[in-house]
Formats: structure tokens, sequence, C-alpha cells
């Protein structure tokens, strides 16, 4: 460590890493975890948002999981709320709908129409 | 991918109440499920809330689980991670309104507290110098090297910053003093002989967070101008030496400390020394001896430690707190430091809260805080809906403060008034069942014990005043004791050395002050009012309370007690040892305690 510089790149780094433990207030988004959902591949699904957001480099969004939201015929099931925005609730979230879901809708702002199930909050 | 961390405090009190095998339950169940690459495990310093240990806290929501054990562990992977339900039966509930708390931000411990000194105690990881300088350490070294040492001096003094360890001296004007003091070469020491009964704020930082004392120990080499650092700390502390000793290998490693620091010029090490828990290595002087393999005993001052300290060196001799605040002032400013607190005592103080509150641990206030605050809001008050009698601070060396100052703000010179000392931050809460008399004998015993033995009126006097108040709370006091109290106690202060000497008589005259009619109860009614005292009980049964079920008369291994079954027992006063276990045993209330 010679530099002021060098150490600013260690923050950085590390920083990225503690990103969990960082308060994160733009967002959240829920991925339902019941049997149902993980039968139907919610953990990938929770896998794929939490890379898309990272390589979109989106750090004030949290990603939580939760219980069966009760649609179980559309599983996997994501709840999408941004801050000042009406949840959304989206079905039938695979591994390249969550993707779609994090580009489209809380990286651009624009809902993902057709995988809608329900706007606004349960 | 990490998707979930989970922080586990690992603080002394934590790994005692099984730490450790909760992690290894996490780490199994994790792996388990499969989970093990996508959710992270991080042993943090001490979180403070040190009655619900073990603490497991789940990022990113920041899922708040207390008095996790081996048993219920597993839980928080197979619901919170697997199945993404909250575990609610490891939920903190507040005592007063029953509501679940979610995270610590719901918890009136938490909210209430300024965190300066434990910035981050219980948020990083306190093996990894990384996650320290994520939380900016160590730029307060960088740019302090960018200074001029007279301008770290001054920014230090413009802080108010006042030494922590307990006496309150202006910290700035000791690192003036010391720079501008002539000899060479000069030193930089640590007092992290942390030693009154009941604290453990600097066993804490030094287990939590050990890299803001390294980065402010070579911060106060640059600006005195030394190049060696010793780092005191008492061999009871095995984990804050364990992790302080890695912490200046890995500053080491990273150039901190060693050669040319940060391309400056500038060198600084740091050593650790071991100290054997003796109290009075905790003053300066005979901290300072110790370090140098001599007998720790105190030696008279002038001279200051800043003219002539180890080996006859100007020596800057800081405690473990001051030093953990030194990082932010040079950060934020001066100004800034002074935005919390009072005039003359800026910033935040640490306490170790225990005794008889609901929630004991470590806390951090701003200085002028009142003790009503800190026993009610943040303690959650009384256990068992007791009443608050008193707060004892300053550990030995210290006093009372009674709930007439409940509502007075605590800083250096508040608590001075009133006859006691801030020390280093032990705040032991006492309710109704505490006799005075009784925790003053306490304290006076542990001074007995720790006296160095140099100076006779410690040594001997501390020694006799134990022998009138044992006196008193055998009933056999007299009725000049009070006064033959305080005048031993007024020359045992006026003619001691050290400081232990000058403060030993503190809790005695303290609770003589404000509790002086618990004293006479003991001396002419020989009574404890609190019922403490043992030889001042006298146990009966209460004949219309009694139904005979012999139980106490099965538990008295003395046989005091007579009677058959379905009459009325009776205790022969010539016989009770006055062990009070016929008193617990009973189910009825029918033995009464006077």
């Amino acid at each position: 460590m010679k530099s002021l510089e060098e150490l600013k790149r260690i923050k950085e780094q590390t920083l990225k890493a503690m990103d969990l433990r960082q308060a994160k207030n733009r967002g959240k988004v829920v991925v339902a975890m019941g049997t149902c959902g993980i039968a139907a591949g919610a953990k990938d699904t929770l896998m794929a948002v939490i890379e898309e957001l990272e390589k979109a480099n989106i750090h004030d969004v949290q990603v939580v999981q939760s219980g069966c939201m009760g649609l179980c015929d559309r599983e996997p099931t994501i709840e999408v709320s941004m801050k000042d925005q009406p949840s959304v609730i989206y079905g039938d979230v695979d591994d390249a709908n969550a993707r779609r879901i994090v580009h489209e809708h809380v990286q651009g702002g624009q809902v993902v129409a057709e995988l809608v199930i329900k706007r606004g909050n349960i | 991918m990490i998707r979930n961390q989970l922080l586990i405090c690992a603080g002394g009190a934590c790994i005692t109440s099984g730490e450790k095998s909760v992690k290894d339950v996490l780490v199994e169940e994790l792996a388990r499920n499969g989970i093990q690459d996508e959710v992270q495990i991080i042993e943090t310093g001490c979180m403070g809330a040190c009655d619900l240990g073990p603490i497991v806290v789940v990022y990113p929501e920041g899922t708040f689980y207390q008095k996790v054990n081996v048993q219920n562990a597993g839980l928080i992977v197979n619901e919170h991670l697997v199945k993404g339900r909250t575990v609610g039966g490891l939920l903190y509930t507040e005592p007063t309104s029953e509501r679940k708390a979610q995270t610590s931000g719901d918890i009136p411990f938490y909210t209430r507290q300024v965190k300066r000194v434990l910035r981050n105690c219980g948020v990083i990881d306190p093996l990894s110098i990384e996650e320290y300088i994520a939380r900016d350490g160590y730029f307060a070294l960088g740019k302090a090297l960018e200074m001029t040492p007279d301008e770290i001096i001054k920014t230090v003094q413009d802080s108010g910053l006042r030494g922590r360890g307990g006496a309150g001296f202006s910290t700035g004007i000791k690192w003036k003093a010391t720079k501008d003091a002539t000899g060479s070469p000069k030193y930089v020491v640590c007092n992290g002989d942390e030693g009154d009964p009941g604290a453990f704020m600097d066993r804490s930082v030094l287990e939590g967070d050990p890299h803001s004392v390294i980065e402010a120990m070579v911060i106060a080499g640059f600006a005195i101008g030394a190049a060696t650092g010793y780092m005191y700390v008492r061999a009871e502390y095995p984990l804050a030496i364990e992790r302080f000793e890695y912490a200046i290998g890995k500053a080491r490693e990273y150039g901190f400390l060693g050669k040319n620091i940060l391309n400056s010029g500038f060198d600084f090490d740091i050593e650790i020394r071991i100290g054997a828990g003796a109290f009075v290595c905790g003053e300066e002087t005979a901290l300072l001896r110790s370090i140098e393999g001599k007998r720790g005993t105190p030696s008279i001052k002038p001279p200051f430690p800043a003219q002539a300290g180890l080996w006859g060196k100007p020596t800057l001799i800081n405690n473990v707190e001051t030093y953990a605040n030194i990082a932010p002032i040079l950060i934020n400013g001066a100004d800034w430091f002074r935005s919390v607190g009072t005039s003359k005592s800026p910033g935040t103080k640490v306490f170790a809260l225990v005794g008889k509150v609901q929630n004991t641990g470590l806390v951090e206030v701003p200085m002028g805080t009142t003790l009503r605050e800190l026993v009610f809001d943040i303690g959650g008050g009384i256990r068992d809906g007791k009443k608050f009698k008193a707060a004892q601070t300053g550990g030995p060396s210290g006093g009372v403060i009674t709930a007439d100052y409940l509502d007075m703000p605590i800083d250096f010179d508040t608590v001075k008034e009133i006859g006691t000392i801030m020390g280093s931050g032990g705040l032991v809460i006492l309710d109704e069942d505490n006799c005075m008399v009784d925790v003053a004998k306490f304290y006076l015993g542990f001074t007995v014990d720790e006296s160095c033995g140099k100076c006779t009126p410690c040594r001997e006097g501390t020694r006799q005043m134990y022998h009138i108040m044992e006196r008193i709370c055998d009933g056999k006091g007299q009725h000049s004791d009070i006064e033959r109290l305080s005048k031993l106690a007024n020359v045992i202060k006026d003619t001691s050395l050290c400081g232990l000497g000058q403060t030993a008589p503190n809790p005695v005259l303290s609770t003589i002050r404000f509790f002086e009619d618990e004293y006479r109860a003991h001396i002419e009614d020989k009574k404890c009012p609190a019922h403490v005292c043992k030889h001042l009980l006298t146990y009966s049964i209460n004949p219309d309370k009694c139904v005979g079920c012999t139980a106490c008369a099965r538990q008295c291994l003395v046989h005091a007690i007579t009677g058959e079954v379905k009459k009325i027992h009776v205790i022969d006063q010539s016989k009770c040892t006055k062990c009070g276990s016929c008193y617990e045993i009973c189910r009825f209330s029918a033995i009464r305690k006077e």
C-alpha cells in the first residue's frame, strides 16, 4: 500500500462485497419461495434476479424471499415494488423472465405487461 | 453469487452463550440445503445487546434474530433462507408494547444510541482489514500524513476530546505536551488494562474493531514524533489479544505499520504487552513500569509520562476508547465531533450497562444523556418490576447516582459534582433489593485486594475501612463508625500516591452521603432494610400462612425447623444459619424475612 488511490480502490471493491449490508431504499424484489415456488424453480429465479441486478450495477434494490403468495399455478412469482410506485406481481417468472423484468421494470421503469398477474398491493 | 449474508455476533458474551456451536449448525444446514455458496456467514464484533445473544442478523432484510441456540438455529436456514418465512419465534419482543421487532432499527435499545466509537462493532468482520477500509478505515491516516503534526494536534485539541479512561483530561493537551517534550525516542502507549468489575467497553472495541485503535496509534506516533507503540492489554482478554495481534499483522502486510508508511517516509510499529491483570496497572505510571518489565507500582507525578514515561522518555498514553475516537475526528473535523455531547464534554461515551436493567450490554450515547434515558429508554427499565435505587459509576473508584439525579445530564463534570466519577464507563444499575452498605463493601473489598501495597494509607487504611464495613454488616457496628469511616477515608484520599488509593474510599463516601439512613439502620437498629446482610436477618414462619407441608423442614440442612405434618412449623433461631433455603422452597409465602 503506497498511496491513497490504492486505498480507495480497496474501499470500492470491498464495498461491493458488503453491499448486502447497506440500506437499500429504491425498491424491493420479493421472490416467493413456498414449496410450490421452489418446485417451480424459484431458486433459479432468485439467483437470476440477484445476478442481473449485479450486472446492471444496481445496488439500491433489496432482493428478499417470502413464503407462498397463494398463486401456486403461476409459480414462480415475484413482486416488484419500486419506491413511490404501486407494486406489481409477476407470474411464470423463470430465469429468462426474471432477467427481463430486472432490465425492463427495475432498470427501465417499464412494467412487463404480459407477465403481470396483479398491480397494486395484494 | 451471494444472495444473503448472515452476521453472527462473535463478541465475548455471545461466544460464552454458544455462538460457535450456533455457527456450526448454520454452516451444516446451509450445506445440507446446498446453498453454502449463496449465503455467506460473517462473524462480527460485539453488537451490544449482550443478554439477547447469540445474535444472528440476516441481510439484506436486516432481520434481527436473538437468543439463537443449536436447537433453533436451523430454522433460520430452513425457514428464512430456503422458504422465505421469517422465524417469528426468534424475533425480539419489545417488553412494553409486546411488538415483535423485525430489525435492530425497531428496538429502542439500538435506536437511541449514537455509534461513533462502536461504528464498526457488529457491522464488519474484525478480522477483515478490507472491510475496515471500506468503512473509511485508514483514510484518516492518509489525511494525517499530509498534515503537519501541529495541524493534527490542533484538530484533536479543537475537538475537545477528553480521555475516556476515567479522569477526562484533554487529549489534545496531552498530545501537545508529549510532542513539545524534549527527549528521544518518544513512545505511544495504549491503555487496554480495563479493570473495573463489570466494565467491558475497551475489550469490545479491541475485539470488534482493532484497526480503529491501530490507525489512531499510528496517527498519534506521527503527531508526537514516535516510532514505537505499545498496546498494553490484560491477559484475561485472550480474544482481544488474538484479534489485535492478527490486525497488527494485516496492517503490516498492507503497509500501515512498518517502514515508510503510505510513502510518507514515516516509520511506526506496534508491539503488544500482556499484563497480568493487576488493577493498579490501569494507573498510567504503574502501567509504564509493567511494560518496562518491572513490578507494576505507581510513581509520583510530576514528572508526567509526557515528560518522562517509558524508560524515562516522553510517552503519550491514552485509553482504547480515546484512540477509537481519533480517526473520525480527523476525517470529519473538530466541529463534527462537537455536534453531539455537551460543550465541556463533547462526543459520545460508551457504557457497559449491567445490573438490574432489562437490557444489559454495550451502549454508546452522547455525553449529557440522562441516567433516566440510559436506564429506562435504552435499558428498558428495572427487571421484575422492581424500583430503581441507584447507579454505580466508575467502578471501585466511583460512587453512586441516586434516583434524585435521574434527570441530570451525565458528563465528566456533572458526575464529579455529586461525588462520583465517570470512570471508564461501567454502569451498574441497582434496585431496591441491593443493600448500599453491602455494595460499598464489595467495591472496597476489591481495592483492598488490588492495592499494590506501596503506600501505607492505601494498603492498611482500606483494610481497616473494610473491617469497619464488615462489622457494620455483621450487626456489630458502633455508633461512631460512620464518623470513623469518613475520617479514615479522607486521610486515605489525601495521602495516597496514585489514583487507586485516592479514589478507593469513594464508594463508601458516596453511599454514606446518599444512604446514611441505611448505614444507621445497620448500626443502630441492627437491620438491613434491603434484606441482604445475612447476620441482620431473621427468618420466621407466619402461623397464618403455614399449612404444615414440611417442605421447609426437609430442606433445612441444620434441622432448625420443627413441626408435624399439617401443623404449624417453627424455626429455632439458635440453630438457624440464615441460609434462606426455607424462604426459597416455601410455596405459601409463609417464611418471613426481616
